[in-house]
């Protein structure tokens, strides 16, 4: 069993879904419940093989990567598939695995106009395997070629299946991120022509290969290296997004379909702070010392500006589109700390961030098919015509706001914390700044959080409201589709070791090639 | 000692058939389809696109046998040349070639076109670039490159009822007389100075001549413009749209694939072995052309409203993209290597997915009866199978993985960033904008085909014809395979060189 996952587990994870998608092509899309039945099989079955490679992941030892597969891939440019999975990606894998069926039971019954499953389910799958291999790619080409990926499958869910304006959104998101991931792979290249060659079958040759990489950059110029970081600051900071590239992320919220809200909330973005954690960080850490001040404080800008965007939204998703930005600000912060603890934070952060935000984007969509607006003006006395679903989205809100003892918290608070001693040679009192201002930030985030709440849960049900029909509460697939979310957030909320554990090994290993080699 | 010469200019030289077997081939293909018209009348026409079809495809068995070989031909006094470089380009003509007949057939049979004549100059226009591939004389260079464009003037002119076909056909072909003749006047510089139509003692003597800089720096000039008509770089591309747009579909996706990439490969054999030692003189005019021609291309492509023009506006641009590694290639041999390697690759997947383009747009226009992109509505909800033919196209062509472009794209950067020089770096950000600036209209096209309504409310399906549904699976086939596996193609680039002549 070990050796079979040892050379084969990954890949089968991460190809599994194109083998279901393949498997609905060519059926006809008039038999709809096939496709939903064969969508939802092989998310089940990616998650079965994810759950194998956990039980059989050796966790003390997640400093190191396991069931690594390294093949020759294009030779040419030694350019190699390689994947492997270690403690920081871990925890990526496991939300992608979690969220991915969760969407698919969430769908069933709730098919956006125009409908066709069959096509929105194929994106979903494809959406999972561009997901899943950009966590586990170790390889520079291989993890852009995935990172790619997710953006088409993306682009056609908000762009056919999306609201009122999605075809704006749709350009709006796609642009933004070629733009980001155009300057990346220039950034990629010139790491790989400026770094040092090794030997490969008896030749010198470049390397795109993640693992050695932060060895054989430490010869690169102080100069190249801050513009290579630069380039991956672009690709990375539009996807995660950070101020001032957010501007897309708010568009494509409102206008995406609630699941293609649920999984960019909940995964999309967390590729952004990923490329960070594995790849611009500990690659180039002297540029990185560089950059981070700066990378703080456009994070704590994040913060503010979004907190403030979101007490001025007058429409419920795009608030919470808002407070993305300014969690994923906290993220950003604790990552920019270049410390173990930010790492951590920040790390739990992205999980916590997904199954919040994740939750509250499924609210506001299920809101939304009952209400058919979304304007918090109309809304009001959610917990008197539908008092669960009041209750999970107090919940949510609570979560999302910081509440000890739920999952938000375990995020938002070390990164803050974290931030009164940054690592490396960074300025120990402007990150202290930084940090007084993030916490005002927190202040804000209960402020509009909590007004979102009274304005949609407490109160009467508006006139229009009052008696209508549609009004019914929480559904049995809504149940199926947000209890594992719910349970979760308790749970990592009362045991947030169970990360910090995965996390730990590997994030220390990460720190110390950045202090190794960096400062 | 006249004798001695006379003998000497008289006696016949070595021919390698085996070398020449593709060549042969097809030329004899063309002999049998003017029989065939002359002396078969209407009762035969039909065949004639299988007999072409077949000519070509049997012009890949010796190919196939010379590249299995592996040794290099050199015949003619060095200016005819049979290598890897030459093969695979042999190659991608001879199938560039047969992929437009497949798209052709049912095209020139329905429009009741003269069908004999038709193949029997498409096939010459091949024959020219196979030709192209291996020449390594001025001269040849010059004669292959007539033998792929009079045909071509002919065929863009084919619908002759048609007014915008012959506006179409005439334009080409004042613009590529105009072009041969500059080409002619640099290659007279050329001439003049080193004394030689041999591209490897050009290469040898042109750097010694520092005296003539302006001479030399002229011909140069010249003669790269003349090619630079050919592969319609900005700002020598004003002929393109229009041609393009008049000309019958089948023809513009041979101009727009073939006859460019041979364009190209002329380019290529001027500058990798007879000008490479004055990179000076040419690195800093391909500069301009690249940068050029991928921003007004992509620019002026965001503003069309028909696909046949967006896909000539975006043509040029892939021109520029192209061009991008040449303003590069001359830092050192190794740089040169790469960005010839990349350009090769760019010519074989560019060929893939834009013939595939057209593809679609002929199998769209056969129910539409247009080519503007608001006839391409709704597309998803009647021809799924076209549309996502046409959106892997897109992408490709957008660079977006894991359809090839995205190889193409990284080899261009790959080449790029390999010199190394703050040149290369801004060049590459520029293609970086650019791969941007491009996905407004391919992803326009793809919102239309997806997201808006059919403009009529027609839905009945598309009739797909056989040859063209096979014409799509092989475009779309290599597409996707050389997009997963891009090994499958380096294995067949990265011997390819041209260096192997220069002393």
């Amino acid at each position: 069993m070990k050796d079979f996952l040892n050379s084969w587990g990954i890949s089968l994870m991460v190809f599994l879904p194109l083998v279901g998608a393949l498997a609905m092509l060519v059926v006809p899309k008039a038999k709809e419940q096939y496709h939903k039945v064969v969508a939802l099989a092989a998310s089940l079955v990616v998650g079965f093989i994810g759950i194998l490679l956990m039980t059989n992941f050796d966790y003390d030892a997640n400093g190191h990567l396991q069931f690594v597969v390294d093949k020759a891939w294009i030779p040419i440019i030694n350019s190699r598939f390689i994947v492997g999975i270690d403690g920081i990606s871990l925890p990526m894998i496991a939300l992608t695995l979690l969220i991915v069926p969760l969407c698919i039971i969430y769908s069933w019954k709730h098919f956006p106009e125009p409908k066709n499953p069959k096509a929105f389910l194929i994106l979903i799958l494809i959406l999972e395997t561009g997901m899943l291999g950009s966590f586990v790619a170790q390889d520079l080409i291989l993890f852009f070629v995935f990172f790619e990926v997710v953006l088409l499958p993306m682009y056609f869910m908000i762009g056919v299946w999306g609201g009122e304006k999605r075809q704006y959104a749709s350009l709006k998101f796609f642009l933004y991120t070629l733009f980001g991931s155009a300057l990346m792979i220039v950034a990629f290249l010139s790491l790989y022509f400026l770094s040092d060659k090794i030997p490969v079958n008896g030749q010198m040759m470049h390397s795109f290969d993640m693992r050695i990489l932060p060895e054989l950059a430490t010869g690169i110029s102080t100069g190249a290296a801050l513009f290579i970081f630069g380039g991956m600051f672009m690709g990375f900071g539009i996807k995660v997004p950070m101020f001032p590239f957010h501007t897309w992320l708010p568009d494509a919220h409102t206008q995406a379909p609630t699941v293609g809200s649920v999984i960019l909330a909940a995964v999309l973005l967390k590729l952004g702070t990923y490329g960070f954690i594995r790849i611009a960080i500990p690659i180039l850490p002297g540029a990185a010392e560089k950059w981070a001040p700066f990378i703080g404080l456009l994070a704590v800008i994040g913060i503010i500006y979004g907190a403030l965007c979101c007490l001025a939204q007058t429409d419920m998703k795009r608030l919470i589109a808002f407070s993305s930005v300014s969690h994923m600000g906290f993220v950003m912060l604790g990552i920019a700390t270049l410390t173990t603890f930010g790492f951590q934070a920040a790390i739990f952060g992205m999980v916590a961030h997904g199954l919040i935000t994740g939750m509250l984007f499924f609210v506001a969509g299920s809101t939304k098919d009952r209400y058919h607006t979304l304007d918090i003006s109309r809304l009001g006395g959610m917990l008197k015509s539908m008092p669960h679903m009041g209750w999970i989205l107090g919940f949510s809100v609570m979560a999302s706001l910081g509440l000890p003892g739920l999952a938000g918290f375990w995020g938002e608070f070390p990164a803050i914390l974290s931030a009164y001693n940054p690592g490396l040679g960074l300025n120990v009192a402007f990150f202290r700044v930084l940090m007084v201002i993030a916490a005002v930030g927190t202040v804000l985030a209960a402020a509009y959080l909590l007004w979102l709440y009274q304005r949609v849960g407490f109160g009467v049900p508006s006139k229009e409201f009052e008696d209508d029909p549609h009004l019914h509460d929480v559904s049995f697939t809504e149940w199926l589709a947000w209890t594992p979310m719910l349970v979760l957030i308790v749970v990592l909320g009362f045991m947030p070791n169970i990360i910090f554990k995965v996390t730990d090994g590997a994030v220390s290993h990460t720190i110390a090639i950045v202090n190794g080699l960096g400062g | 000692m006249l004798a001695q010469l006379l003998t000497f200019a008289w006696s016949a030289p070595s021919v390698d058939y085996h070398a020449l077997a593709p060549e042969i081939i097809v030329a004899a293909t063309i002999v049998v389809l003017i029989a065939l018209d002359a002396f078969t009348g209407e009762r035969s026409r039909w065949a004639s696109s299988s007999i072409a079809g077949i000519g070509l495809l049997l012009a890949l068995i010796p190919i196939a046998t010379l590249a299995y070989d592996g040794v290099d031909r050199i015949m003619f006094g060095g200016g005819f040349v049979v290598d890897n470089y030459a093969l695979i380009l042999q190659a991608l003509f001879v199938v560039a070639g047969y992929i437009v007949i497949l798209l052709s057939t049912n095209y020139i049979a329905e429009g009741d076109y003269y069908e004999g004549e038709y193949y029997t100059l498409l096939l010459s226009s091949v024959l020219g670039m196979m030709v192209m591939a291996s020449a390594r004389d001025l001269i040849s260079i010059f004669i292959a490159l007539e033998l792929v464009s009079i045909p071509a003037y002919m065929l863009a002119a084919w619908r002759k009822r048609d007014q915008k076909s012959n506006e179409a056909g005439l334009k080409y072909y004042l613009m590529g007389v105009f072009a041969s003749a500059i080409l002619l006047y640099g290659m007279s510089l050329i001439f003049g100075i080193t004394g030689s139509t041999l591209l490897v003692n050009i290469g040898a003597d042109l750097g010694s001549y520092i005296s003539s800089q302006p001479i030399i720096t002229l011909g140069i000039v010249f003669v790269l413009i003349g090619f630079a008509f050919k592969v319609s770089a900005v700002p020598f591309h004003q002929w393109a749209p229009d041609t393009y747009e008049g000309a019958p579909t089948p023809v513009t996706s041979f101009l727009a694939v073939a006859s460019k990439a041979a364009g190209f490969v002329a380019i290529l054999n001027v500058l990798f072995i007879g000008f490479y030692g004055r990179h000076d003189v040419w690195e800093p005019l391909m500069w301009a052309l690249a940068a050029l021609s991928m921003t007004v291309g992509n620019l002026i492509a965001l503003r069309q409203t028909n696909v046949v023009r967006m896909l000539a506006y975006s043509g040029i641009a892939q021109a520029g993209y192209i061009l991008a590694p040449l303003a590069v290639a001359g830092a050192t041999l190794g740089t040169g290597g790469e960005a010839l390697r990349s350009i090769v690759v760019y010519l074989l997947i560019y060929a893939g997915m834009n013939l595939g383009a057209f593809a679609v747009v002929l199998a769209v226009a056969r129910k539409t009866r247009s080519a503007e992109i608001k006839s391409f509505g709704g597309l998803f909800s009647y021809a799924p199978v076209l549309t996502v033919c046409m959106t892997i196209f897109l992408f490709s062509l957008a660079g977006i993985p894991p359809a090839a472009g995205w190889f193409a794209k990284l080899s261009i950067f790959s080449s790029l960033a390999s010199a190394g020089t703050a040149s290369g770096y801004v060049l590459a950000v520029i293609v970086g904008l650019n791969s941007v600036i491009a996905f407004g209209y391919y992803g326009r096209l793809i919102r239309v085909m997806w997201m808006d309504e059919a403009p009529d409310g027609d839905r009945t399906p598309i009739k797909v014809p056989a040859s063209l549904s096979f014409a799509l699976i092989i475009t779309v086939a290599v597409t996707l395979v050389w997009g997963v596996f891009p090994g499958a193609l380096t294995h067949f680039t990265d011997q390819v060189t041209l260096f192997s002549l220069l002393r």
